[in-house]
């Protein structure tokens, strides 16, 4: 496994993520990221914007570590002592990725599991996750008996179970119908006013990241770089009365315009 | 978080002519089978066929009855042997799939060998088998050799089709090989490893069968194979037909046994243990 470097002392000041001149180039030959600059503060909900193939799911990856940089330096915070085994990252793929032969509630207690948590522990957190995402009836059902949008709760439930400080999410709503998608907005928002957490979206949705991020990073594509970046500045706690609004309009109007580059250069798109 | 809507979890019922249809499909083979049967005992009645060159079905059946004592003993011969054979193919198969797994070099030094063994039709390997081994063992081997080979490859197909992204999960959660191999690959390749044994466990009973006739009169063997080949010595047709019918009769219940247990180990999850429906 691939461990990104810790964060100075230094860089950790308000820093949760931050990566310097980051690039990727595939065994293909194929430059998919960078150089790319990125720093997110703690807490903070960042999206990153662009067209499929911009590279913005490989950079997740890297924050990960599940696969390595080919040049460049990431750094995450890490907690201090506590997190045994378990990283202090959450990730939540564009597919639900449940283990279809066993229950929701052996899906969420995975990540203890391998990391050997004491069972009373466990349960008590399992329970805990699949209460913040709403499912705790269904601890007993196996995947295949959930709709959609709950598979993807319990997807969140199994990020959140061990209680990282930094959610990283692939286009996790993409595959959800739009009234789906946009209750568990609404309820990541809730969780993420709750719980604080650093959270970095990769989404192809302007309307969506709009509505969730405190700041869009628009990306352009082959290689992935940083074209972009807007301030999403509307009070808290945001609802569907948001989703109205003139500003909100506004935003997207701005982040389109910010997009549309990214779109230009490609033939007959 | 807001409330949530219960999903239709019990939404599929069948529909009322659905086992009217389940019926007819049970139904009709019996009844082809009668109409067979009947045919059978019918042509040979009317033409007065000598049971030496045909029996009919009643005399197979009384054969079965007088000589169930040596019948019987035969077919629990071969059931051992096939069992055996179908236990070690279950065993040797599975783990020469993990060794490929977690080494590469194994899996390209050795796997030619097995697509070797595979596709040399085991009818000429036995009698080779038959001098260099104590025949029983032989027969074992024999079983081993056709029907090692599904499970072989089901399960390296099982090992390498896990998917990607929940392997990027055991990795972020720093997994270990075991657990990875315990909590991950061995659930994901099950359905796979299943359906390798169900193949092999007719193909078992075909090795113990090939090499109880490879032996043949020369071997000490009592396998219901054997006793096929000693009746015919003995132009005892209606005995042939009695022991082929038992053969018969185990290779359904194998292959039953080996589907009902896929089908209770993946009813809860797997795409292939659901109804249409879902």
């Amino acid at each position: 496994m691939v461990q990104p470097a810790t964060l100075t002392r230094a860089d950790t000041a308000g820093l949760a993520v931050s990566l310097r001149a980051v690039t990727k180039v595939y065994d293909s030959g194929v430059a998919a990221l960078g150089p790319l600059d990125l720093d997110v503060r703690k807490g903070e909900f960042v999206s990153l914007l662009g067209p499929s193939g911009c590279g913005k799911s490989t950079a997740l990856r890297l924050i990960a570590g599940l696969s390595a940089p080919t040049s460049g330096s990431i750094g995450v915070a890490r907690r201090g002592g506590e997190a045994r085994g378990a990283p202090g990252i959450g990730f939540v793929f564009q597919e639900p990725t449940l283990m279809p032969w066993t229950t929701v509630r052996e899906n969420v207690r995975l990540p203890l599991k391998l990391a050997h948590a004491p069972a009373a522990e466990a349960n008590r957190r399992v329970d805990a996750a699949l209460n913040q995402v709403g499912l705790a009836e269904f601890a007993g059902a196996y995947p295949r008996e959930l709709s959609g949008g709950m598979k993807m709760r319990v997807s969140l439930a199994r990020a959140l179970v061990t209680d990282p400080d930094i959610l990283l999410m692939d286009e996790p709503f993409a595959a959800l119908d739009e009234i789906t998608r946009f209750r568990l907005n609404n309820d990541l928002l809730a969780l993420w006013r709750n719980l604080r957490k650093t959270v970095i979206f990769v989404t192809h949705s302007v309307f969506e990241s709009v509505y969730l991020s405190q700041r869009v990073i628009v990306m352009t594509s082959r290689p992935g770089r940083l074209s972009a970046e807007v301030r999403i500045d509307a009070a808290e706690p945001r609802s569907e009365e948001f989703r109205t609004s003139a500003d909100y309009a506004g935003y997207c109007r701005e982040v389109s315009n910010a997009l549309a580059p990214s779109y230009s250069g490609r033939a007959g798109s | 978080m807001s409330s949530l809507q219960t999903p239709p979890l019990s939404a599929r019922r069948a529909a009322p002519d659905q086992a009217g249809l389940c019926l007819v499909r049970i139904l009709l083979p019996i009844v082809v089978l009668a109409a067979g049967v009947a045919a059978w005992e019918l042509v040979v009645r009317l033409k007065h066929i000598p049971p030496y060159l045909l029996p009919g079905p009643i005399a197979v059946f009384s054969t079965l009855i007088v000589d169930w004592t040596v019948l019987s003993q035969s077919l629990l011969t071969t059931l051992q042997t096939t069992l055996e054979g179908f236990i070690a193919a279950g065993i040797g198969g599975i783990a020469l799939a993990l060794l490929f797994n977690q080494s590469k070099w194994l899996e390209y030094s050795l796997f030619p060998y097995a697509v070797i063994l595979q596709v040399t039709p085991v009818i000429a390997i036995a009698p080779l088998l038959l001098i260099y081994l104590p025949q029983q063992t032989a027969v074992i081997v024999c079983a081993w050799i056709v029907a090692f080979f599904p499970v072989l490859s089901n399960t390296t197909l099982g090992l390498n089709s896990v998917d990607r992204n929940l392997a990027g999960l055991f990795q972020l959660y720093g997994a270990s090989p075991t657990q990875t191999l315990l909590h991950l690959k061995l659930p994901s390749a099950l359905p796979f490893i299943l359906g390798g044994l169900r193949i092999a466990g007719g193909l078992s009973l075909i090795g113990a069968v090939v090499a109880e006739i490879a032996a043949g009169s020369a071997g000490a063997g009592s396998g219901l194979a054997y006793r096929i080949a000693e009746s015919g010595y003995r132009l005892d047709i209606p005995r042939m037909f009695a022991a082929l019918l038992l053969l018969s009769a185990a290779g359904i219940v194998i292959y039953g046994l080996l589907a009902l247990v896929s089908h209770l180990v993946l009813r809860r999850w797997h795409e292939s243990a659901l109804g249409k429906e879902n």
